[in-house]
C-alpha cells in the first residue's frame, strides 16, 4: 500500500480526539501536582486510583456500548448494585467463614450470579428498546428505578456486608504488584476494544449508530444487535458492581449514584458521539484516568463532595459544548 | 418592453473545485412566468440559491429593479419580495394551516400574545386570496401533498411577493391537480407577480411558461420565448446531445430463454399491488416505471423482504423461495439499491471501506472476528473494478461525490453474490458524467455476470436508454409492456400522463 501525504493527515485528524485527550491528562496532571506536590505525587496516591478507577471505567465502557447504537443506559447503576446485593444474600445463604480457601468456589458462584443477574437486566432493557420500541432513555431510567428498588426491597436499606475474602480480594487484592481491579479493567478495556473494532457484532453497532435506516437496507439484524448490545451492557454493568462491592466489601441500594453522571460525563468526553457510530475504548480509557487525576487532586485539595458533583455537572456541559462547537466549524 | 425584476449578469459560483456556475444570466421579468430547465446536478438548484440570497456568486452581479444588489442575504432576499417554494415546501407539519400561514405575520410584527381570532382571519384571507378551499384547522400533515403545497404558495403570497420561485412543484402531483396548479399560478401572474418555475419536464414547461432558460453543467445553453422552442430541442439542450439509439438489447440464448432468473407469479399485497406475473432472464434489464403511488416500490422492497405478508409465488432461478426478511431475500441472491441513497444507502459518517462490507461483515469473520486481510482486498478489488475515485478507502463515503457514492453501494451489494439487482432511481442527483458511468456498469453487469436487472425510474429516457424492456404499473397492477426497441420516450411518457 503506498502511503501518501493525505493519508497521514487524514489519520492524524481521526486520532485528533485521542490526542488532544492525552494533552487535558497531562495538563490535569501538572496542575494537580502543582497545586499539591506533596500529596498529590504520593505513590499511595497513584496506587489508590488503580483501586477506584476500574469501577468507574467499567461503567464507562458500558454507557459507551448503549451509546454506541444511539441509546443510552440509565440503569447501569441500579444493575451494579442489585447484582452486589444478590451476590452478597447468596453467600449470606451458603457461606461459612470457617471455609479455609476464602470461599474461593462460594465465590466464583457468586460471579456467575452477579453477571446473570445483569445479562438479564441488560436483556430485559433489550427487549424494552428492540421489541417494544421504547425509546432507551426512557426504558433505562424505568428498569433503573425498578433494579434499585427490587435492591432496597431486598436489603432493606442499609448495606449487606460480611463477604468472604476472595470477593474481597477482587476489589482489594494484588495481581503481580498491580491492583485486581486495575488488571480487571485491562483486560476488559483490551477485549472490548477487540470486540468493538474487530468482530461483526462490533461493526454492525457502528453502522446501526451511524445510520439505522441504512442499516435496515443493508440486510443487518439491527433489532438482535442491539438487543445483545444491552445485553453486553448490562454485563458491565454488573461487573462493575462487583468490583465495587469487592472494593467495599458490602452492597448497598444506593452505592455509586453519582457514578451515573460521571460514566455519561466519561463516554462522551473520551470521543463518543451520543447520536451513535463513533467511539472508542481507548479514548473512554483516557477519559477516565484524566477525571481520576481531577477528583483525587479536589480531594486532596479539600473540596466539599457537594462543590465536586457541581463540577462534574459543569465539567460535562462544557465538553458537550465544545463537541458541538467543533463539528459545527467542521 | 418591461424593465425586469431582477437580473443575474454573468453569475460565476465555484464549490471546492467544481464549478457550478459558469456566466450565467438570467432575467426575469415582472408578471412572466419563467421556466429554468436543466438535469439534475446542472446547476438549477444553485441558481436558485443564488437568488434566494443562500449562496453568495463568486462572480458577476445579481440587479433588482435595475439596481445592483451586493451582498444578497437571505433576508433581503425575502425583503425585496422573493419567495421559494421548495420541494418539501418547509411547513411545521404539526401545526395547523393557520399556524403556518400566520407564523412569519406574527413574527415579523414581533407579537408576543397568541390571539387565535386574528391567526384564523389572517389565514381564510390568504386562502381566499387564492381561492382555494382548506380548513384552517387542519393539521398541515394531514394533508395531501397538493393540499401542502397550495398552503406553502399562500404563504410565499402573504409577504408581498413580486417573485415565486417553485422548485419541480409538479413532481408529486397527480395532472388534475398539476392543473388546478397551472390554474393558480396564471392567477398569481395577473396579479403582476414574476413566477420561475423549476423543472426538468417538457410537457409542463411547454405549457405553462413565456419564456425559457435551459442550464446545463452550469452554463446557459439556451433561452428564448417558449414558443421557439419544443420538446426534442429543449432536450437537446438539457443533454448537450440527440437521444443516441444505443439502447440496450437482450436476445434469448439459441436453446430457448431457459429458466428466468426471477419469476413472478400472481404476486399480491393488500393496499399495494395485485396479481403481478412477470419473468426476467438472465443478462436482462427490465425497466418498471409508474406514477408515484403506482405500487412500484413497493414490489420492490416486497421482493427485497421488507413487505412481509405478500401472497403468490416468487421463484428465483426456478426455485420457490420465500421473502420475509431482507436477510432471506439477500441469501436468495437479492440485492437491492434504494431510492434515496443519502438516507437509506450509505453510512455518511463511515469509510468507504465499510460502506462497501457493510454487508458482508457475516460472510469474511471467522467466529465472529473478521478477517481483516480478506476485507481489504475485497474493497480494494470493488474500488478498482468499479473505478471508484479515491485515493483510499478509508475516506470517508460522505466526502465522495453522487455518482462514486452510488457505486459504493452497487459494489456492497457484488459482494454478496447477487443474482438479481433491483435498482430504485439509480441515478437520482448524480451527475451527467457519472450517471453515463452507472449505466455502464449496470449493462455490464447484466451481460457479463448475467444479473437479473429490475431498474425503477421516473426517468423515462433513463429506461428507454438502458434496459430491453419496460413495464408499467398503474394502481398497483402492471398496465403495460413495451420492447425498448420499438418505442420512444414520449410515447411512454402520453401514456403515464394517462394514468393522472
Amino acid at each position: 500500500m503506498k502511503y501518501s501525504l493525505p493519508d497521514f493527515r487524514r489519520l492524524m485528524s481521526r486520532d485528533n480526539n485521542i490526542v488532544q485527550l492525552i494533552v487535558m491528562t497531562i495538563a490535569i496532571f501538572l496542575i494537580m501536582a502543582a497545586l499539591n506536590p506533596d500529596k498529590f505525587l504520593r505513590y499511595y496516591n497513584f496506587e489508590s486510583i488503580t483501586y477506584l478507577f476500574p469501577e468507574l471505567g467499567v461503567l464507562s465502557i458500558a454507557m459507551l456500548v448503549a451509546m454506541l447504537t444511539g441509546g443510552i443506559d440509565l440503569s447501569v447503576i441500579g444493575i451494579a448494585n442489585l447484582s452486589g446485593i444478590l451476590a452478597g444474600l447468596f453467600f449470606h445463604a451458603v457461606y461459612q467463614s470457617a471455609d479455609p480457601s476464602g470461599g474461593v468456589g462460594v465465590v466464583a458462584l457468586g460471579v456467575l450470579l452477579a453477571l446473570s443477574v445483569g445479562a438479564a437486566a441488560g436483556a430485559l432493557n433489550g427487549f424494552l428498546i428492540t421489541r417494544l420500541r421504547v425509546t432507551p432513555i426512557l426504558a433505562t431510567l424505568g428498569t433503573g428505578q425498578v433494579f434499585t428498588g427490587l435492591a432496597l426491597v431486598l436489603t432493606g436499606g442499609p448495606a449487606i456486608v460480611g463477604f468472604p475474602p476472595a470477593w474481597d480480594f477482587i476489589g482489594n487484592g494484588k495481581i503481580l504488584g498491580l491492583a485486581t481491579p486495575f488488571v480487571l479493567f485491562v483486560i476488559i478495556a483490551c477485549a472490548m476494544s477487540f470486540i468493538l473494532s474487530r468482530t461483526t457484532f462490533g461493526l454492525n453497532l457502528l453502522l446501526i449508530g451511524t445510520n439505522p435506516k441504512a442499516a435496515v437496507f443493508a440486510g443487518l439484524r439491527k433489532g438482535r444487535m442491539v438487543f445483545f448490545s444491552y445485553l453486553t451492557t448490562g454485563l458491565l454493568a454488573s461487573t462493575a458492581g462487583i468490583i465495587l462491592s469487592g472494593r467495599t466489601n458490602a452492597a448497598k441500594s444506593d452505592y455509586g449514584t453519582s457514578y451515573l453522571l460521571q460514566a455519561i460525563l466519561i463516554a462522551v468526553l473520551g470521543g463518543t458521539n451520543p447520536a451513535g457510530g463513533k467511539g472508542t475504548v481507548a479514548g473512554i480509557s483516557i477519559a477516565v484516568v484524566a477525571l481520576m487525576f481531577l477528583s483525587s487532586g479536589f480531594q486532596i485539595l479539600r473540596f466539599s463532595n457537594h462543590l465536586i458533583d457541581f463540577i462534574w455537572g459543569a465539567f460535562l456541559l462544557l465538553v458537550i459544548a465544545i463537541n458541538a462547537f467543533r463539528n459545527r466549524v467542521r | 418592453m418591461s424593465h425586469a425584476f431582477i437580473e443575474l449578469c454573468h453569475i460565476e459560483k465555484h464549490f471546492a473545485g467544481v464549478h457550478a456556475l459558469n456566466d450565467v444570466s438570467l432575467s426575469i421579468r415582472p408578471g412572466e412566468i419563467h421556466c429554468l430547465a436543466g438535469e439534475n446536478g446542472s446547476g438549477k438548484s444553485t441558481v436558485i440559491k443564488v437568488i434566494s440570497g443562500v449562496y453568495r456568486p463568486d462572480g458577476g452581479e445579481i440587479r433588482i429593479d435595475g439596481e445592483t444588489v451586493h451582498n444578497l442575504t437571505p433576508i433581503a432576499s425575502i425583503d425585496r419580495g422573493i419567495q421559494v417554494i421548495y420541494q418539501d415546501f418547509s411547513l411545521f407539519g404539526n401545526l395547523t394551516v393557520a399556524e403556518n400561514l400566520a407564523l412569519n405575520t406574527e413574527l415579523r410584527e414581533k407579537r408576543r400574545l397568541v390571539n387565535w381570532r386574528r391567526i384564523h382571519a389572517l389565514a381564510r384571507r390568504a386562502l381566499d386570496e387564492l381561492g382555494v378551499d382548506i380548513d384552517p384547522s387542519a393539521e398541515v400533515d394531514t394533508l395531501p401533498t397538493a393540499g401542502r403545497q397550495l398552503v406553502a404558495i399562500a404563504r410565499a403570497l402573504m409577504s408581498d411577493a413580486r417573485l415565486l420561485i417553485m422548485d419541480e412543484p409538479t413532481t408529486a402531483l397527480t395532472r388534475k391537480e398539476v392543473e388546478t396548479l397551472f390554474g393558480i399560478v396564471r392567477d398569481i401572474q395577473r396579479r403582476g407577480i414574476a413566477v420561475l418555475f423549476v423543472s426538468h419536464k417538457m410537457r409542463e414547461m411547454l405549457e405553462i411558461s413565456e419564456r425559457i432558460t435551459v442550464i446545463r453543467n452550469g452554463r446557459k445553453v439556451a433561452e428564448g420565448p417558449t414558443a421557439d422552442f419544443n420538446e426534442g430541442l429543449i432536450i437537446r439542450h438539457m443533454t448537450g446531445h440527440d437521444i443516441s439509439a444505443d439502447g440496450y438489447r437482450w436476445e434469448p440464448p439459441e436453446e430457448g430463454a431457459g429458466t428466468p432468473r426471477l419469476e413472478l407469479a400472481g404476486l399480491s399485497k393488500e393496499g399495494a399491488f395485485s396479481d403481478l406475473t412477470m419473468a426476467i432472464h438472465p443478462g436482462e434489464i427490465v425497466g418498471l416505471s409508474g406514477l408515484l403511488g403506482s405500487g412500484r416500490t413497493e414490489v420492490a422492497l416486497s421482493l427485497f423482504g421488507m413487505e412481509p405478508g405478500y401472497s403468490g409465488d416468487i421463484r428465483i432461478d426456478g426455485t420457490p423461495v420465500r421473502l420475509d426478511s431482507v436477510q432471506q431475500a439477500i441469501a436468495a441472491g437479492i440485492a437491492y439499491v434504494p431510492e434515496d441513497r443519502l438516507t437509506e444507502g450509505l453510512f455518511l459518517g463511515q469509510s468507504i471501506n465499510r460502506n462497501i462490507l457493510a454487508t458482508t461483515y457475516d460472510s469474511i469473520a471467522r467466529h465472529l472476528v473478521i478477517d481483516r486481510d480478506r476485507a481489504s482486498s475485497l474493497t480494494a478489488e470493488m474500488i478498482r473494478s468499479l473505478s471508484i475515485a479515491t485515493p483510499t478507502g478509508e475516506k470517508l463515503v460522505g466526502e465522495l461525490s453522487g455518482g462514486n457514492q452510488q457505486r459504493v453501494v452497487i459494489a456492497r451489494w457484488l459482494l454478496t453474490n447477487a443474482r438479481v439487482l433491483i435498482l430504485n432511481g439509480p441515478t437520482v442527483g448524480v451527475d451527467v458524467g457519472s450517471k453515463a458511468q452507472i449505466h455502464r456498469i449496470i449493462r455490464d453487469l447484466a451481460r457479463d455476470q448475467g444479473l437479473a436487472v429490475l431498474m425503477i425510474s421516473d426517468d423515462v429516457l433513463e429506461l428507454v436508454e438502458n434496459c430491453n424492456r419496460i413495464l408499467l404499473m398503474h394502481r398497483g397492477r402492471l398496465v403495460a409492456e413495451y420492447d425498448a426497441a420499438r418505442i420512444n420516450e414520449e410515447d411512454i411518457s402520453e401514456t403515464l400522463k394517462s394514468f393522472k
